[in-house]
């Protein structure tokens, strides 16, 4: 292979690291009115009565907009496919406040300035209810947080308002207690995970404008424009075709950016007054009033024989959705699926619990989706029942967990949403991730810890973990390629570079398949009007669904040429072949250069543009897989953990960039250390959010990290394009599971709450 | 009141208000690497180099600047061998950090720092979500010429 598997520099490195206006911010017209938003300070309560009149008379201000200005449609913000498995229980403005930072009114003047004195001048009388904050309290509260009729799910999701359950969801295989009753050892836990941030520089940023046709155009750091202009056309009743949404540059995304965020005070400003609007969005809003990870309660219980044969997985999970119900059943349901089939030879499994309504920031999409929570709670469990049994818990994962060639019942019973797609395993190469990983860090010497002085001790722990790629039946993208004059193509697609290279990555595709360097291919990504449909980046998609599609719009592009060449070269096309430079006469001599044949398609002979597309659906969704093993250093008189050594050892299939999967895997494994360690959320008693900066909240720097080892298994998966599979997600989820696993090593204290803080230790420990 | 600053070698002067902060002056001149990644001095995203030195332009006033001399990534000389060093790690994701880390590896350069651990130190206000850092560093040690 001549373009995929080589370290190609990604197609926008200089732009954006040298400074080009490429963002949002940067892009907006210059005349557009400041938006900003009058924000709920309480967390639950109905807006009495709302006076804007003296805001409206401060020089500079054009608009300000209440509930009673804008449609009232429910709509849900997660940007899925249609019809969304979210129930639809958001609107542009509501009477009703449901966390503190929910919008209350949109207000957009000249001037910064402007704005901001108009925001503290808006008089606002609300009727106080008592909020629901406790998401264990959530179920049958005495408050209702959607008591509106108008909320809805688009089919059944288990949505029930009027007891705060967003969605919920259950399934079995086999009889849990039967088969309980046979095993011989038997694991119960409680497992909690936390509502990480995203963190993605860029803050959210939306801008708009009325083009010269009177169509809303929004600029947006958005990972799915087509699902934007959806949403946005059903949130004002304007039709699609009036809508257009453009995806420039994005800085960061995470999954937090697969939603509508800004996108709708902007176009409620642009359609109301007829001018341009921007709403950058301040740290702290990103903080208080755009996604966060959805909270989980995992209850699993383990049975097994006494040789370590998995025989039961029972898990129990309770998710909180905060105010809205965005992505609550699907990281739900990902929670199960791309967690119980790693062990797939047990007899009984059930999967099952709630999604809840609370007074607290909204929860959605977020790298892992699910996984990562259940990972931990699943992951952490096996490693207590490998100390039950007295087995390496290395030895216990490797007895039961999934090989190439097998599959699970999981995979067709649980989707995204759905049900999902059978599939058997062809690509799973976890037993070399296994291998690989105990000697990269050390396993045999280090197991289970070494004292390394009277006070500190290391200890080494490991987590295996999967994910997918794309949600199969669903996820669809599609791409066209148009030769231009001089021989070099346009390559146009909807997947959306969220800055992981996805569109280097489609360009090597496409070049490998025409032969030709990736130079030649001028990517252009991400604009309703002008890239082709597709679902947008997110669930692991880009390099498997879109990356098919490039592939098939390549091989067509192919036969184009040849197809024109021959014409041009008078043979019969099955004696014509592409080179990647010339279309040559098999067994003879005559040839022209693809150059010659464009030029001459353009201007002279034959004339014709060149253009092929094709849409890719995938029909199943392989996982990678990953092997995990954390080394840390607790100091047991302060309960201070130190992360010496993270390994990675992952299954992806072939990379098609190995320099910008790498950095995906590391990027990914330090997001999840954060979460393992140092990312907590925390809220005062009104439920105002406390770590709502960078000063509060506390992600890794580079001096948290330790060394992060990466390294790739070769393995091939065949549906993928070109042997790949998905790389964005999976680096994320084994490190909750694996630091814990090491800590308990280290110091026999086994920590069931993340994130895993110096304190928790410390009280376990004595 | 009207300040005048030197930026990347151009003079410019610009009416600012009081409390007007370096960087929306600086994106208001058009100088767009400069950009915010938070509002509390903590990511380093927004560094541009002040009479030569490197500080966070979003916790300085803009008055301040009078007078004085700015670089931002696209008036650094240097800039570019690095970026190269950072695209050929794949260090640069979505690049909203870069900038800013550019600007201080390369002030790390010019003070002669060549151990990673410490350049690790001096960066460890340079924040950033997408790489994991690894990445960088592999690029950091081949511009500062770290030595085992
Ligand atoms: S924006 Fe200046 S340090 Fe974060
Ligand atoms: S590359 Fe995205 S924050 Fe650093």
């Amino acid at each position: 292979m001549k373009e995929v598997t080589k370290n190609i520099i990604k197609k926008d490195a200089f732009g954006l690291m040298l400074g080009k206006p490429v963002y949002t911010n940067d892009l907006a017209p210059k005349d557009s009115l400041i938006v900003k938003i009058l924000r709920s300070p309480h967390a639950f309560a109905k807006i009495k009565h709302i006076d804007i009149s003296e805001a409206e008379k401060i020089e500079g201000i054009e608009c300000i907009l209440t509930y009673k200005d804008v449609p009232k449609n429910p709509i849900t913000r997660a940007g899925q496919g249609h019809p969304e498995p979210s129930p639809h229980d958001w609107y542009i403005l509501d009477e009703y406040v449901r966390y503190v930072g929910d919008e209350v009114a949109i207000v957009a003047g000249k001037n910064e300035n402007a704005v901001t004195k108009a925001l503290k001048k808006i008089k606002v009388e609300y009727e106080i209810f008592e909020p629901v904050l406790d998401f264990e309290k959530a179920e049958e509260h005495s408050s209702i947080i959607h008591p509106e009729k108008e909320a809805h799910s688009m089919f059944e999701i288990g949505f029930n308002a009027p007891k705060n359950i967003a969605a919920s969801y259950e399934m079995q295989i086999g009889d849990i207690e039967e088969e309980l009753k046979k095993c011989e050892v038997v694991v119960k836990e409680r497992f909690y995970t936390q509502a990480q941030a995203h963190v993605a520089f860029e803050p959210h940023s939306a801008t708009s404008y009325i083009d010269m046709h009177g169509r809303l155009v929004i600029i947006s750091s958005t990972q799915v424009p087509f699902h934007v202009r959806r949403i946005i056309s059903e949130a004002f009743d304007i039709p699609i075709r009036n809508i257009r949404v453009i995806k420039p540059r994005i800085g960061g995304g995470f999954g937090g950016k697969q939603a509508v965020h800004g996108e709708p005070f902007v176009a409620a400003v642009t359609l109301k007054t007829g001018k341009p609007a921007k709403l950058i969005y301040t740290r702290q809003e990103v903080f208080e009033s755009t996604y966060r990870r959805h909270c989980m309660r995992f209850d699993v219980t383990l049975g097994a024989t006494k040789d370590g044969k998995l025989k039961v997985i029972d898990m129990e999970g309770l998710s909180d959705t905060g105010a809205y119900g965005e992505h609550a059943l699907t990281t739900f349901m990902v929670a199960g699926s791309k967690t119980l089939p790693l062990y797939n030879k047990v007899n009984a499994v059930r999967f099952k619990g709630k999604v809840v309504y609370t007074n607290t920031v909204p929860a959605g999409a977020y790298r892992g989706y699910g996984a990562i929570q259940a990972n931990f709670a699943l992951e952490s469990a096996l490693d207590i029942l490998s100390q039950k049994l007295g087995i390496d818990p290395v030895e216990l994962r490797k007895k039961n967990m999934m090989n190439e060639g097998e599959t699970s019942p999981i995979f067709k019973i649980m989707g995204e949403g759905r049900e999902g797609a059978e599939m058997i395993i062809k690509s799973c190469k976890l037993n070399e991730c296994i291998e690989e990983g105990m000697k990269l860090i050390g396993w045999k010497e280090k197991y289970p810890r070494i004292k390394v002085s009277e006070t500190k001790v290391r200890g080494v722990g490991m987590a295996i973990a999967m994910q997918g790629s794309g949600i199969a039946n669903i996820d669809m993208a599609s791409a066209i390629l148009k030769l231009n004059d001089d021989g070099s193509f346009n390559l146009l697609i909807g997947a959306t570079d969220l800055g992981t290279g996805s569109d280097t990555i489609l360009a090597q595709m496409a070049a490998e398949i025409l032969n030709v360097s990736t130079e030649n291919i001028i990517v252009y990504s991400s604009d309703t009007d002008l890239t082709p449909f597709d679902t947008g980046a997110y669930a692991s998609s880009t390099t498997y669904v879109s990356g098919h599609a490039v592939q098939l719009a390549a091989e067509k592009m192919k036969k184009l040429i040849i197809k024109e060449g021959a014409k041009k070269l008078e043979i019969p096309e099955e004696k014509a072949d592409f080179d990647g430079e010339f279309i040559y006469e098999k067994d003879g001599n005559k040839r022209v250069s693809l150059k010659e044949l464009a030029t001459v398609l353009y201007y002279t002979e034959n004339q014709k543009q060149l253009v092929a597309d094709a849409s890719y659906v995938g029909k199943e969704s392989p996982p990678p897989y990953m092997a995990g093993f954390a080394e840390v250093e607790v100091d047991i008189e302060t309960g201070k953990v130190k992360l010496i050594n993270y390994v990675g050892v992952v299954d992806c299939g072939v990379t098609i960039n190995p320099n910008l999967a790498k950095v995906q895997i590391e990027g990914g494994i330090v997001q999840g250390i954060g979460m393992a360690l140092f990312e907590d959320v925390k809220y005062t008693q009104n439920g105002k959010l406390l770590t709502n900066n960078l000063m509060n909240y506390k992600i890794p720097s580079r001096m948290d990290i330790g060394n992060i080892i990466v390294k790739f298994v070769e393995s091939y998966e065949p549906s993928g394009p070109f042997g790949a599979k998905s790389v964005g997600e999976i680096g994320i989820d084994t490190p909750p599971a694996a630091i814990a696993n090491a800590i308990y090593n280290a110091v026999g204290v086994r920590i069931t709450q993340l994130p895993i803080t110096p304190e928790k230790i410390l009280n376990a420990i004595k | 009141m009207r300040i005048k600053l030197k930026v990347n070698n151009k003079t410019e002067e610009i009416d600012i208000e009081p409390h007007e902060i370096l960087l929306d002056v600086l994106r208001k001149l058009g100088y767009y690497s400069v950009r915010r990644g938070c509002d509390t001095g903590m990511c380093g995203i927004c560094t541009v180099l002040f009479d030569g030195k490197p500080i966070p332009s979003c916790s300085v006033f803009a008055a301040r600047a009078d007078g004085h001399e700015i670089t931002t990534v696209e008036g650094l000389e240097d800039a570019k061998a690095f970026a190269k060093l950072l695209s050929e790690e794949g260090a640069d994701q979505c690049g909203y950090c870069s900038p800013g880390l550019i600007l201080n590896t390369v002030y790390l350069k010019k003070i002669g720092v060549k151990d990673l651990n410490k350049a690790k130190i001096k960066l460890i206000g340079n924040l950033c979500r997408c790489t994991g850092y690894e990445s960088q560093h592999r690029a950091i040690t081949k511009f500062l010429g770290v030595t085992k």
